[in-house]
């Protein structure tokens, strides 16, 4: 029971800390609870499809229909990413700050909301097929021990569920005036992670060249094979034996992200009133 | 049975090695995993190069190929090959398993 406690645990903090981010991220963004729950049910599906699917999708890109999926999944939530931070950095502040008086940015914000709902519905997907596929085996295994392996995953996704829910309260007694800050910067990693992943994906099957197998190994410190490694990692993008490429895709996406979430507001609104400039 | 499953893996190494012609990189390295054991569990690869496993799942659920050492993370499913790029590694011993299964499926790389 606690090795599938483990394994389906570690696979929805992943995805968990992930949605909590988001989730912080939009406080505010009027008639968002909709498009979260979309995101995790699309998620939950897509999650379920791919596990049924991934045996074709295995054998194709020449045997590495996986890495190459993985990585244009990434890729897509990078982008969905850097569209949220651009356009909290314009309409994010009056949000935040002038909760009342919205109008168009309703609009605007079902937008925002739509791109946030991908990452999320991608999060749950990637982790959720890994989970869905360990269950089956589990269950088809006719195994004496199925009960307690089942009841040690549905622990497992409680407890995976409690910590990121912890992480979205805990965002959220952030002050107001600092929650944009502090969650722009959270989604910039996040972005610069996954950017990060894909590239180490593409670079492992030599799609693109890697500029270095290995910069350093930082595996005694923390391993990404722990459980608070893999978190650093879902979080951070941390790797203990990042690729050249990893740690280059890493940085740029980090730095167009921060500079797009914290360029000035070109809008005329938003010199009005009592803003917080993060 | 058992030749049908080696033509299987032959047919299979046959049709990934084609397609990924990788210049200058020794032979592929044959992993089977069956009855969450891996056969061989304990592989000798030139340390400070490339090299490419292919694994052949002949258990009857899913597996994940996963090393935090080599940097992998991949599904196996039953019957299937994944091919697997890793290194170049420092001479050292590299542990792989299969993470739905740890305590019974897992083996060494070895970086000589």
């Amino acid at each position: 029971m606690l090795a599938s406690f483990i394994i389906v645990f570690r696979e929805v903090l992943e995805a968990g800390l992930i949605v909590g981010i988001v989730m912080a991220a939009t406080a505010g963004v009027p008639r968002r609870g909709r498009y979260l729950w979309g995101g995790l049910f699309a998620g939950l599906a897509g999650a379920g499809l791919l596990a049924a699917l991934l045996g074709e999708l295995t054998q194709m890109f020449a045997g590495n229909g996986q890495d190459v999926f993985d990585a244009a999944i990434l890729i897509f939530a990078v982008l969905m990413l850097a569209w949220h931070a651009a356009w909290m950095a314009r309409h994010g502040r009056e949000m935040a700050t002038q909760m009342r008086d919205m109008g168009a940015e309703v609009l605007a914000g079902q937008r925002t909301m739509k791109a946030m709902a991908v990452v999320i519905a991608i999060a749950i997907l990637r982790e959720g097929s890994e989970v869905a596929l360990f269950l089956y085996g589990i269950a088809t295994a006719a195994n004496l021990s199925a009960a307690s392996l089942i009841s040690g995953g549905i622990l497992g996704v409680l407890a995976g569920g409690a910590v990121s829910w912890t992480l979205y309260r805990g965002l959220l007694a952030i002050p107001l005036r600092h929650l944009f800050g502090v969650t722009s910067t959270l989604i910039s990693l996040l972005a610069a992670g996954m950017a990060g992943q894909a590239a180490a994906l593409l670079a492992n099957d030599d799609y693109i060249p890697a500029l270095g197998y290995q910069l350093w190994n930082s595996s005694r410190l923390l391993s990404t094979g722990s459980i608070a490694g893999k978190a650093a990692q879902a979080l951070l993008g941390y790797s203990d034996r990042p690729m050249g490429i990893q740690l280059l895709a890493w940085i740029v996406t980090l730095c167009v992200l921060l500079w797009l979430s914290h360029r000035p507001s070109k809008s005329k609104h938003s010199s009005a009133g009592n803003l917080n400039h993060a | 049975m058992a030749s049908k499953a080696i033509y299987f893996r032959c047919l299979a190494v046959g049709v990934v090695a084609s397609l990924l012609p990788v210049a200058g990189m020794a032979a592929p390295l044959s992993l089977v995993l069956e009855a969450h054991h891996f056969t061989p569990d304990h592989i000798v690869v030139p340390a400070g190069s490339r090299f490419k496993l292919l694994v052949t799942s002949h258990d009857t659920t899913p597996d994940e190929f996963e090393s935090p050492d080599l940097r992998v993370e991949k599904i196996l499913l039953p019957g299937q090959t994944i091919s697997v790029m890793a290194g170049p590694l420092s001479p050292g011993r590299y542990k792989f398993y299969d993470d739905y299964h740890p305590e019974a499926a897992h083996g060494i790389v070895e970086a000589k």
